[in-house]
Formats: structure tokens, C-alpha cells, sequence
């Protein structure tokens, strides 16, 4: 049994005290950044990536990794108990969760939501360990043209699943893409658009990106809008234990949003938010049994399922990311670049040359999920009382973590500088309409798309055509023609525009 | 010609303006060929790339009816300038005071962007963060940041 013995060296190394501490704190962290509204783990992973100089790159990835999937449970107390999504992925988990806090069902609604997160979470972590070998072997058949086409296929498919309009979305990656073309290049060695100032040549950094537009404009665009008073149910929450009907209710809906979350993280574009979103509608969709609480009312099936969905959505969304080096959504894009820091090309080759890291990470996912299952239930009137610290207590400690986090960076005020101009530039977009988390997908992927397709077209001697004769890269291509095409047919788009929708 | 949709129309032209300087900024390097393509190739399809899809943001905005026009709304200047003004002083003043100065403006500063703003908390919560920040960033991580004004330990 192959798959026992990575996951054997992986408990080997996430069991280990000094691995374990890391996961706990960034179990504890996401829990707490999930519980508090306006503040996300794309913020919060920039916010820290200076601080993983410091550390190995195991622990580094394992404590970020921790982070992400410990926000999802903590978003869903925030969802249930305020009717405020804590995180966008439990936007709809407030529907239902909500309602039942207001009969006084908070309880078994927050233990739905944990327990179905932790079976996800179970699931999902098996999932990454079963498929990721094999989807590494195949991406060593790639060359650089395949290499290009898959991710003109992950960018693309970013985009058609995210909201928004998808013109104004392939711009921002285009954009994104120049940023990127802001360096020195590789090839010839000439520096571009560096305007004469040294620090340019080595290009903008990119938590200097999403530190400008995560951080300050979020908190800038928070600022500007009028608070809101929400009725909270902190102390109704006793009684933690489901009864039984609840179980039997709660628990297909779980598997349903499991099956559903893994699938839909893998996609490009997927994760977390696109796989509660999805499992809400199918659990709208199907018949409960008679006398059930209708949805919206506070129906245990609408928030066991699209909060196990989107575990299991945020857990294999790292399979691409793992096994590619091809990162699905903003938050994979910083784990990409948190391994760079670290010295770690992303890709195939991570699997055969750091087994350690690749494996203790997986191993180290379970271990969070169960360490996070008690951080969440037992524990849970810690994070209520976190609910009552006010956003003008928060902002400014997000303000000094940004801060000394872009000048960490290079011990340098310029990336301050560099972060503060990307707060105009993202207030802009939030002004506009445009989707800031295409923009950090295509700043990472562009030096390394630029590096495959020259290499492709030099291989080719010039010859475009290469793309489209070769076939595993002509599929990519057709793929992702395809996935445009469907999102502009006139009932398709009509759809999805609803399914976007029911978030306001 | 009326514009339906202003946060299009804008993005739009913001999108065609940004992709033509890109370009234009590549006409700078080296083109190269297909078969050899050098560092202007890259940034100069993309650029063109943009700029097209820029102008099909356009030309959608003038078109396509929207129900309430998709108005800008107003710029919350204040906030917008004070969190971006208190993160260039604290880029300014860090290397010269250290952070013992630099973190409490910052945190001062920047707790004036919001609706809510009494000195005693502002005061309070920048002692709490400028100590857990050296705890955390100096002492625990190790990393290099200035602490002290740089006219103070130019003697040691």
C-alpha cells in the first residue's frame, strides 16, 4: 500500500511536538480571523508571510495552511451567531444558521457545521493523498507548451467560476500578467519598466500587492461604509449537542457537500466559496422529509452542507496548487508564493524531491481539522467573546502587521511604499467593480507563463501552431474555449448571475 | 451617446489606457521574433490584449442597459487618505526613528480614519501593539527592524 506509507511519513512529520505547534497556532489564528468579519485569510496569509523567514518551510506551510481551512470554521460561528459572514465562503451558511439561532437551535447548528467541516476535512485530506501521486506523474509529461495552455486554463477557469463580469475579470488578470512583466528578464537579462529605480529590477513583491489591496483598501472600504447593528445571539448558545432527528437530517447533506466540495476544489477557479455555494442550491433542491423545517427557516441540512462543502472545497483546492504548482484562488496563489520564500519551485517535482513537506503537509491537515473540531465546539465561547472586540480596535493591529510586514520584506521602506500605492490602485477597483483575486493570480503565474511560452516557441522554432497540434496542450485550450463559450450563452449567464445573486 | 453603465465606462478606459502604456513602454525592448522572441514580446501582446478587452468593457458600458446606471458613489476620502497617508509616514519615518516612534503614529494616525476616535484607546491600543510587535517581530522572530531613532545609537 503506497498511499499508507506517505501517509505514515506524513503523520511522522506532522505529529512531531514542534509541527504540531505550528498547526495549532495556525488553527487558532484562522479560527479567530474566520470568527472576526473583515478580516480574511488572503489578508492574514499576507499579513504573515514575512514572519516564515523565521521558519522552516514545513512548519511555514503547514502553520498557512491552517489558516485557511481553520477560517472556514471559524466563519461559520460568525455566520450563525451575528448573521454576518465571518468568511464569503459561509455566506449562505447564515441563511439557515442564522435562523435557527434565532429559535434558539444555536448550538446544534454550530456543531452541524463543526462536525460535518470535520468529516469533510477528513474526506477531503484522503482525497489530496489518493489523486495527487497521479496527477504528478502526468505533469511530468508536460512540456512548455502544455505548461502554457494548462494555465491559460487556470486562469481562465478562475474567472468564469468567480462573480462579476468576465470581461472586466480576464482584464484584471491580464493586468495582473503585466504587473508581473515588471522585472528583469529572465532570457536576455534587460530590465522592464523598472523606470530606472534599482528596486524595481527584481520586480514588485507580491505581498506587496496583496498586502495594498487585501489589507489597506479593504480596511479603507470598510471605513467607508455605514456600520451596521446586528442582532447577536451570544448568549443563547447552550445545549451544544444535536439531537438525533438532527443527525439524520445533517448527516447526507454532509456527505452530499463533501462529495460536491471536493470535486469543485480541484476545478480551477474553485475552493471554499464556489463549493458552499454550489451545495446550498442542490440541498434547496432535494427533497427533505416531511415536516422538515422549510430553507431558509432554519433548516440543519442548509448549514451542514454547503459547511462541509466548503472544507472539503478548501482542502482540495491545495491538489493543483501540490501537484502543478498552479495555484486555483488568491489564497493557494500566496501559499505559491510562501514556498518561493522559501526556496521551493512549485510543481511536480515538489512530491520526489521534499516527500517531508509534501506529505507532513497533508498528514498536517487531518491533524488541524481535529485539533480545530475542539478549538470550535468546546471551546466555542472564547471565539463569541472575540465576536464583541470592535472594528476600530482591529483595524489599526492590521495596519502594524502590514507595516512591518512590507518593510520585513527586503528591510527596506520601499515595499511600504509600493503597499501603499496598491491601496489607491485596489480603491480604484473596489470603485469599479473589479475583482482584485484574478489580478494576484495572474501576477504569479506571469513570469512563468512568459518562461513556457517563449520556451514553447522557441522549441517550435516560432511556430504557434505548436499549441493546438500538440494534444494533451490542444485539449487544455479546447477546454478552456469551452468553458468561456458555455458562460456566455445567454441562459447559462442568466444563471449564474441568480446563483451570484443570492449572496446579497 | 449616453453611458449606461459608469463603473464600466471607466473601468474600460482604464483598461485601454494601462494596456497601450504597456505596450508602448515594450516598443523599448528588444521584439525579437517568433522563433526568438526577446523581453519586449511578452509584455507587448498583452498589452494590445488588454487594451481590446478594455475597449469591449466600453463598448458594453454603452450599450448593454443597466437598471441604475452602476453610479461610481462618492470616495470616502477620508478614510482612503488617512489609511494611505499613515502607511507612507510609517514607511518615511521608520528607518529615521525606529519603530518605538513609527508604530504609534501609525497606529494613532491611522485610528483617525475611523468613525469612532477617542485618544485614551488610541494611546492604549499603540503601547499594547508597539510592545507585542517587538515581542513578536524582534524578539521572538528575529527579523530586522530598526527600533531606536538612528540619531540615538549612532554613538554605540
Amino acid at each position: 500500500m503506497e498511499l499508507l506509507d506517505h501517509l505514515i511519513l506524513g503523520f511522522g512529520v506532522a505529529l512531531t511536538f514542534q509541527n504540531l505547534a505550528w498547526a495549532l497556532l495556525g488553527c487558532v489564528l484562522g479560527t479567530a480571523i474566520g470568527v472576526l468579519p473583515g478580516l480574511g485569510p488572503t489578508t492574514t496569509i499576507a499579513m504573515l508571510l514575512p514572519s516564515i523567514y523565521a521558519l522552516d518551510a514545513t512548519p511555514a506551510l503547514i502553520m498557512l495552511a491552517g489558516i485557511y481551512y481553520g477560517a472556514q470554521y471559524g466563519g461559520s460561528t460568525t455566520a450563525i451567531l451575528v448573521n454576518l459572514p465571518g468568511e464569503a465562503s459561509s455566506v449562505v451558511t447564515a441563511i439557515d444558521g442564522y435562523a435557527m439561532a434565532r429559535k434558539g437551535r444555536a448550538g446544534p447548528a454550530l456543531a452541524a457545521a463543526g462536525l460535518g467541516s470535520f468529516f469533510a476535512g477528513t474526506v477531503g485530506t484522503l482525497v489530496i493523498a489518493a489523486f495527487a501521486p497521479p496527477l504528478t506523474e502526468l505533469a511530468f509529461k508536460f512540456g512548455p507548451a502544455e505548461y502554457f495552455s494548462l494555465m491559460v486554463l487556470g486562469l481562465i477557469g478562475a474567472v468564469v467560476l468567480a462573480s462579476g463580469s468576465l470581461i472586466k475579470a480576464l482584464c484584471m488578470i491580464i493586468l495582473g500578467l503585466l504587473f508581473g512583466q515588471i522585472n528583469t528578464d529572465v532570457i536576455s537579462g534587460v530590465p522592464r519598466y523598472s523606470f530606472d529605480i534599482p528596486e524595481l529590477t527584481d520586480g514588485i513583491n507580491f505581498v506587496a500587492i496583496a498586502m495594498g489591496i487585501f489589507g489597506f483598501t479593504e480596511i479603507a472600504a470598510n471605513l467607508g461604509r455605514p456600520a451596521e447593528h446586528r442582532e447577536v445571539f451570544l448568549k443563547d448558545v447552550h445545549g451544544l449537542w444535536p439531537t438525533k432527528q438532527d443527525f439524520k437530517d445533517a448527516f447526507p447533506a454532509v456527505v452530499r457537500g463533501t462529495a460536491l466540495g471536493s470535486i469543485l476544489g480541484v476545478l480551477p477557479g474553485g475552493g471554499a466559496l464556489l463549493s458552499s455555494f454550489a451545495a446550498y442550491t442542490v440541498e434547496k433542491k432535494m427533497r427533505g422529509r416531511p415536516g422538515e423545517v422549510t430553507f431558509g427557516k432554519g433548516n440543519i441540512r442548509g448549514v451542514a452542507g454547503p459547511e462541509s462543502a466548503n472544507n472539503a472545497g478548501a482542502q482540495t483546492s491545495f491538489i493543483p496548487m501540490l501537484t502543478l504548482g498552479i495555484p486555483p484562488n488568491a489564497v493557494m496563489a500566496l501559499m505559491v508564493g510562501a514556498m518561493t520564500i522559501k526556496g521551493i519551485q512549485p510543481g511536480p517535482q515538489v512530491m520526489t524531491s521534499n516527500p517531508e513537506l509534501f506529505w507532513g503537509l497533508i498528514a498536517s491537515m487531518w491533524v488541524g481539522n481535529l485539533m480545530l473540531v475542539i478549538l470550535n465546539l468546546p471551546l466555542i465561547g472564547i471565539w463569541i467573546k472575540m465576536l464583541t472586540v470592535p472594528y476600530r480596535f482591529l483595524f489599526p493591529a492590521i495596519m502594524v502587521f502590514c507595516g512591518l510586514g512590507l518593510y520585513t520584506l527586503n528591510n527596506n521602506n520601499f515595499d511600504v511604499f509600493i503597499g501603499a500605492l496598491f491601496a489607491a490602485i485596489g480603491y480604484a477597483f473596489y470603485k469599479l467593480s473589479c475583482e482584485p483575486a484574478p489580478l494576484l493570480l495572474g501576477f504569479i503565474l506571469g513570469p512563468m507563463m512568459e518562461e513556457n511560452l517563449r520556451r514553447a516557441l522557441l522549441l517550435s522554432r516560432g511556430d504557434w501552431s505548436t499549441f493546438v497540434t500538440r494534444p494533451l496542450s490542444a485539449g487544455l485550450l479546447v477546454a478552456s474555449a469551452a468553458m468561456v463559450i458555455v458562460v456566455t450563452l445567454p441562459s447559462i449567464k442568466k444563471k449564474r448571475e441568480e446563483a451570484f445573486h443570492e449572496e446579497d | 451617446m449616453k453611458i449606461k453603465s459608469q463603473r464600466d465606462f471607466w473601468a474600460g478606459l482604464m483598461f485601454i489606457a494601462v494596456g497601450l502604456g504597456f505596450s508602448y513602454g515594450a516598443l523599448e525592448y528588444n521584439f525579437g521574433s517568433s522563433a526568438r522572441p526577446g523581453p519586449g514580446y511578452f509584455p507587448f501582446g498583452l498589452g494590445i490584449l488588454l487594451a481590446i478587452l478594455g475597449g469591449m468593457t466600453l463598448f458594453e458600458a454603452l450599450t448593454v442597459e443597466t437598471e441604475d446606471g452602476e453610479p461610481i458613489g462618492a470616495v470616502a476620502w477620508k478614510p482612503l487618505l488617512i489609511i494611505i497617508g499613515s502607511v507612507v509616514l510609517f514607511g518615511v519615518l521608520l528607518p529615521i526613528t525606529g519603530m518605538v516612534i513609527a508604530l504609534p503614529v501609525l497606529v494613532v494616525v491611522s485610528a483617525l480614519a475611523g468613525d469612532e476616535f477617542h485618544w485614551g484607546e488610541a494611546l492604549a491600543a499603540a503601547a499594547v501593539l508597539t510592545l507585542g510587535s517587538w515581542a513578536v517581530f524582534i524578539w521572538g522572530l528575529n527579523l530586522t527592524i530598526p527600533l531606536w531613532p538612528a540619531f540615538a545609537s549612532t554613538g554605540s
